[in-house]
């Protein structure tokens, strides 16, 4: 849990113990993506959520206990995927290089 | 409707930046994202302080309205073109919304504000002026706008579509997954619902499917093109989406939003839902 925001969003507010969080950070050649979305799959595939990225490339997502598929959209980058497993009471954090 | 008369691309968009008949909006989830950057010329609608009345849950009334669009400069014989985030979810409302107080002439920018950054053109982050009007609204179109006595009244005899996430649908979230899951209200979907996410009818992009493929998932879907239809989902954003797409793209008639949705459906006492991921009974 510690460190969950360092140098990403905020989670003043939100109560952690009752959120099955999934979040992290797309990087372009070492450098944080400023313009670009991230999408939540379900386990079937389906689109469950999308957030733009943060200035400095960060996301977040409150799903549900389980796996969960992260999809980077960036330009002039193509799509990339990344496996997640979410849970109640904790932070699945998920650095994606596109 | 058809998709010429309620759908522009980002290219005709960049053609008539500088019509002054052509007002653009952005109407966001992220009431910030128009500051950070917009069209050029773009004014802005906050949903939450323009469009939504301050006390009561209900829009802003008719003469609010009127107000509203007066002191934005927008005309009565002005096309508006709406955009914003989340695939246009907040601007699917906002066209909604002009078309409940009878603007003429409203289109929708297909792929909103995301296909325009994924193709790279300009945002600027410059205030446009535009000068004050005279508008006038008609009363609200009725038509369109699904209460929650006749939603009820509609399981097992019209369409409903629920155009949530599998798993809003079954109950195993309560809220969008990029918004913090701590509702009040109880799980689950409105029995008989057709479980139709509105994902189903964009691409990855945000754009619009054709009209075959969207014909094609709400007829799997088991969508009874003969029958009335009322789509809902939890505040109403996403299902104007898919209204959107039944009334203005696929030009069915009689398809209603259901803009109390879930927070209201999910709140009231005494009313069936059904968990899981299957319709349930009558």
């Amino acid at each position: 849990m510690c460190g969950a925001t360092e140098g990403g969003l905020s989670l003043n507010g939100i109560n952690t113990d009752i959120e099955a969080i999934v979040q992290g950070q797309v990087t372009k050649g070492g450098e944080p993506v400023s313009t670009g979305y991230v999408r939540l799959l379900d386990r079937t595939g389906e689109f469950t959520a999308e957030v733009p990225v943060s200035a400095t490339g960060h996301f977040r997502f409150f799903a549900g206990d389980g796996e969960w598929t992260l999809r980077t959209l960036v330009p002039g980058a193509e799509p990339v995927d990344r496996k997640v497993q979410a849970a109640v009471g904790s932070i699945a954090e998920v650095e994606i290089a596109v | 409707m058809s998709r010429e008369n309620s759908l522009v691309s980002a290219q005709w968009v960049e053609e008539n930046l500088d019509n002054p008949k052509v007002v653009l909006i952005e109407v966001d989830e992220d009431t910030t994202a128009y500051d950070k950057g917009h069209i050029k010329g773009a004014i802005k609608l906050d949903w939450t302080t323009d469009l939504q009345d301050q006390v009561r849950r209900d829009f802003v009334n008719k003469a609010q309205f009127e107000a509203l669009l007066s002191e934005r400069g927008v005309a009565n014989d002005d096309t508006v073109v709406l955009y914003g985030g989340n695939n246009n979810w907040f601007a699917a409302y906002a066209y909604w919304y002009f078309k409940l107080y009878g603007h003429q002439d409203v289109k929708l920018l297909d792929g909103g504000r995301k296909k325009w950054e994924l193709d790279s053109r300009e945002l600027v982050g410059e205030l446009p002026s535009r000068e004050a009007t005279s508008y006038t609204a008609q009363e609200q179109d009725l038509s369109i706008r699904a209460f929650r006595d006749e939603t009820v009244a509609a399981i097992g005899t019209q369409n409903l579509v629920d155009v949530r996430s599998p798993d809003e649908f079954a109950g195993r979230l309560l809220a969008p997954a990029h918004l913090p899951q701590e509702q009040a209200q109880r799980a689950g979907h409105i029995p008989t619902a057709a479980n139709v996410p509105w994902s189903k009818a964009a691409n990855d992009d945000g754009t619009f499917r054709s009209d075959d493929e969207l014909k094609e998932i709400y007829t799997e879907a088991g969508v009874d093109w003969s029958k009335d239809t009322i789509a809902y989902c939890r505040i109403g954003e996403r299902s104007s989406h898919t209204w959107f797409v039944l009334k203005e793209l696929l030009g069915q008639d009689n398809v209603k939003n259901y803009d109390g949705s879930w927070t209201e459906y999910g709140s009231l006492v005494g009313v069936p839902i059904a968990l899981g991921d299957e319709p349930g009974e009558a």
